[in-house]
């Protein structure tokens, strides 16, 4: 499908997702709290068939943080991405691991440099980061580090 | 492609006597000992990030380190002579790198590769994980600039290596000679 027939289809199946224009791919937004069930809905609807997750990110704006997720359809072969805002003090989100199993290990990621908490994740612990870096998100903007970092 | 075309011509430390039934070699052991070590040095493989591509392209046919004595890399710190720091260390690495020098056996020389091995690089300000400067883990010999550098100026590194042992003047050849001093 072009983006603009996703565009179409993707409205009559969540009428709550608004779109993002002017990328190569088709950009969504979507409230957090619907995340799970519309992730569902894009990896099992025969139409869209999202089977594939190829980045799964986070961004931090400073006022609040930015769940990134690229998708694709290995048999369409094409493209959305999605996104979902995060509130920065306290940021939740469903886990997406038990529908593409990739997001396991890239969710403990974002989990260690940003803090987020993903919600029913079977093994949310440091992916990378070396013991008592719990809790410290180094990868958002305010991080500081006295010891090993030198400010410019 | 000659990085230092004079490096061919590079003399036996020593001087040949003639006598009437042939000659006499006269020399210092240690020169010859220093020449022997430093026209056969075997790197360790061992490479942290891009620099180990230029490393690897250095090893292969078309920059060829063998042309100089750097024959094989070993996969085993117990074998090789010089680690070539090819890369970012990061926090977590450093410990691993100091382990893998104190596993090589003596003599060994450090070369560090790149601006992330000689200061950290990019990564020096606003980074949380990287060591700003291999020489904080382990005592460094040689220092490339680059990032990532030339397959031509690791060449040139490690000829200047290989002078540096003929003159005994690296790190651990220096540390040995005031040990001896004190032990006098």
């Amino acid at each position: 499908m072009t983006n603009e027939e996703l565009k179409i289809k993707l409205s009559e199946l969540l009428p709550a997702i608004s779109f993002e224009e002017g990328g190569q791919w088709l950009n969504i937004i979507i409230d957090s709290k619907e995340w799970l069930s519309f992730a569902n809905s894009l990896r099992n609807y025969p139409e869209l068939s999202f089977d594939y997750l190829f980045c799964l990110t986070c961004v931090d704006w400073k006022t609040h943080l930015t769940m990134v997720y690229h998708l694709e359809s290995t048999q369409h072969r094409h493209v959305i991405v999605a996104k979902s805002k995060l509130d920065r003090n306290n940021p939740e989100i469903e886990t997406v691991s038990h529908i593409w199993k990739t997001a396991e290990f890239h969710e403990r990621e974002v989990y260690e440099l940003f803090g987020v908490k993903f919600l029913n994740h079977p093994d949310l612990r440091l992916l990378i980061l070396p013991d008592g870096w719990e809790g410290k998100s180094p990868l958002r903007k305010d991080f500081e580090d006295p010891v090993n970092m030198i400010r410019l | 492609m000659d990085v230092t075309p004079d490096i061919k011509n590079d003399p036996f430390p020593g001087e040949v006597h003639s006598t009437p039934t042939g000659g006499v070699l006269v020399t210092a052991l240690d020169d010859v000992i220093n020449w022997a070590r430093s026209n056969s040095l075997w790197p360790l493989v061992f490479g942290t990030s891009c620099c180990a591509i230029e490393m690897m392209s250095t090893a292969s046919a078309k920059y060829d380190w063998s042309r100089f004595g750097f024959e094989v890399a070993r996969a085993t710190p117990r074998q090789a002579d010089v680690i070539i720091i090819a890369g970012t260390i990061v926090n977590k690495m450093a410990p691993i790198l100091k382990r893998l020098y104190d596993q090589m056996a003596d003599p060994k020389y450090v070369i560090a590769m790149g601006a992330c091995a000689t200061s950290g690089g990019p990564f020096f300000y606003n980074t949380y994980s990287v060591v700003k400067g291999a020489d904080h883990v382990i005592p460094v010999d040689v220092y490339i600039a680059g990032c990532p550098p030339r397959p031509e100026a690791l060449l040139h590194a490690l000829i200047t290596l290989q002078k540096k042992i003929k003159m005994g003047i690296t790190r651990e050849q220096i540390r040995n000679e005031s040990k001896d001093e004190l032990s006098q």
